[in-house]
């Protein structure tokens, strides 16, 4: 079995299960955020259920239009915080104790090497990164499970992703899936799951990890998911709240695909508009002048993503042309990016440090795009109208590319700068 | 079940921002989704679509976001059944929990043409053009599947098993 078929099987009550087979399988932790909670509170409460199945299971985040932007939004976060009190959720995030659920939930130790995580957001593979099995559900599914503790489930096929070699310089996470999507498109692993490995993958660290399982919907896999090594221990230890279990792939396990790159050869990486696919090499993108860039998300929001970023912007200044926008993921990011002196050095550049929310990643508020205006950001998406106007744009890259941009006014890499 | 109605065409990848962008997800109100849906692809499109139209796409319909916003808004605005090459994992997911009839069939996606009439016999699974007289299969849909369908979606599915569990 595949690391993913085993997470199943383990779930499921079952010695074996395969790849086709439908299954009903027990999840470790169930979340939503205040966009898809809403409809989940709704259909919950046609199932007569009197409580949640495990009120320290249910984490409601709101994150994507907190702080709230608007009235209409106010009162969907307003929804998430009388449910929480109401059923006595153990997991309910106010704005100052909130982050981006992607960062949050593995930061706080509450998403463990071996669960089985569903949420109301596509961006739920993220935790795949700890040798979890996550992917993203609608909210009627969260519904369903919120009252059972269960859900159903294909067991998916795999493909296997090897990354020989050492990594470029300023080439991390995020360019190794960009890298990916462009290579086998935005449906290249529809309803598959992804398993990485290679020497690239055992030298990246846990927050290049996250990146990578984070894009993986980005591809149209069920999850991403990379086996759980030394890397892993370092990250969870002292910080899970839960016994854990490290699974692994077997020897014979089968893959209905093998992919591998030679990581000499995969260059600083920007998706361009409108498809996660649509990938180019930085360098050849310099005639591309932007209107703002964005540094932040799930995907790209975490300290190490704005230290590469510092150590790209630090002693300069963002170009007349540019708004830069900073978006550190978590309160715990931000206070340590502070300490750190990363924000002086954000600020000290003309940039605009960000609350933790989504923001601007999905056009919600907080640096949203007028017509003809193009953004070059950290986040995973880059569809018509993301950011805002349905004819504004947006490429996506690491987040060293976007420090760079932001200097330079146009697309542009850390070398330009003699970095 | 028979399903019949007129075709609106769409293309490869359409994404859940384009079927209903992010700026208005701040309600669920299904309604409220409604005159937006479709927008980013064709801003005409919430004022012309008519109840009991059909979708017809080309391969990945769906693709981005798990918002179930998504078919909630194509099911308000009044359509009855979405074919496709193929759907997006989570959106394939979200149309059967809620009830709105999807199939996949490479080669209706390949022929249908928008302004068609098509008639969707959902039991067979098969999909008459009656404005060319052509005939598709499409995918047979999971046994489990029809189970939820018959059911009425999952939550009435769910029900069942919660007063059976308190029972």
């Amino acid at each position: 079995m595949t690391i993913t078929e085993r997470i199943f099987a383990a779930h499921a009550g079952k010695k074996e299960v395969s790849a086709g087979e439908l299954i009903n399988a027990k999840v470790d932790l169930i979340l939503a955020n205040d966009i898809t909670a809403p409809i989940a509170i709704q259909e919950f409460k046609k199932t007569g259920a009197k409580e949640v199945f495990n009120k320290e299971r249910v984490a409601f985040i709101p994150d994507h239009f907190a702080p709230q932007k608007d009235i209409k939004a106010a009162e969907q976060c307003k929804m998430l915080k009388d449910f929480s009190k109401e059923y006595r959720l153990g997991l309910y995030f106010e704005v100052g104790r909130m982050g981006v659920e992607h960062a949050l939930l593995p930061e706080q130790g509450l998403v463990v090497p071996g669960d089985l995580v569903i949420g109301a957001d596509s961006h739920t593979c993220t935790y795949g990164a700890l040798g979890a099995f996550a992917t993203g559900v609608g909210s009627t599914d969260v519904a369903a499970a919120m009252a059972t503790g269960e859900c159903w489930f294909k067991v998916p096929e795999s493909i296997k992703f090897i990354y020989h070699g050492t990594l470029n310089k300023w080439v991390g996470g995020k360019d190794l899936i960009l890298h990916t999507i462009g290579d086998i498109g935005v449906d290249g692993a529809l309803y598959r799951a992804m398993e990485f490995e290679g020497e690239a993958i055992k030298n990246l660290p846990m927050y290049g990890r996250l990146t990578m399982c984070n894009m993986a919907i980005e591809a149209g896999g069920k999850n991403g998911i990379i086996i759980p090594d030394k890397m892993t221990e370092e990250y969870v230890k002292g910080r899970a709240r839960r016994p854990y279990v490290f699974y692994s792939s077997d020897a014979n396990a089968h893959y209905v695909g093998v992919r591998e790159y030679d990581c000499s050869k995969i260059p600083l990486t920007v998706s361009c508009p409108h498809l996660p696919s649509n990938t180019k090499p930085a360098a050849e993108l310099s005639h591309i002048t932007i209107d703002q860039v964005v540094i932040g998300s799930c995907t790209n929001g975490r300290l190490e993503d704005l230290r590469e970023a510092a150590r790209v912007i630090r002693g300069k200044k963002v170009n007349p042309n540019v708004r830069l926008i900073v978006i550190p993921a978590t309160q715990r990011i931000y206070k340590d990016a502070m300490k750190e002196g990363l924000l002086d050095i954000f600020i000290d550049a003309e940039a605009v440090v960000s609350t933790p929310t989504c923001g601007p990643c999905l056009g919600g508020h907080m640096g949203i795009l007028a017509k003809g205006e193009r953004a070059l950001a950290t986040t995973n998406r880059n569809f018509v109208g993301r950011m805002g106007h349905p004819e504004s744009e947006v490429y996506l890259a690491n987040p060293a590319v976007a420090a760079a941009t932001a200097v330079l006014g146009k697309i542009g890499v850390p070398e330009e700068l003699g970095l | 079940m028979l399903l019949k109605g007129k075709v609106w065409r769409f293309g490869d990848d359409i994404d859940t921002d384009a079927i209903i962008p992010a700026r208005h997800l701040n309600t669920s109100d299904p309604k409220e989704l409604a005159r937006h849906v479709m927008e980013d692809a064709d801003k005409e499109f919430p004022a012309k679509v008519k109840a009991g139209d059909i979708i017809v796409a080309g391969k990945n319909f769906g693709c981005g976001s798990s918002r179930e916003h998504a078919p909630v808004a194509l099911q308000a605005a009044g359509i009855q059944a979405v074919v496709a090459k193929s759907f997006a994992r989570i959106f394939y997911r979200n149309s059967f929990n809620i009830g709105l009839p999807i199939f996949e069939s490479e080669e209706a996606s390949a022929k249908i043409k928008e302004g068609d009439t098509i008639e969707i016999d959902a039991d067979k699974g098969t999909i008459k053009n009656i404005t060319t007289g052509e005939q598709y299969a499409a995918n047979p849909i999971p046994p489990f599947m029809q189970e939820l369908i018959t059911a009425g979606g999952l939550i009435e599915w769910i029900k069942k098993r919660v007063k059976g569990a308190a029972a």
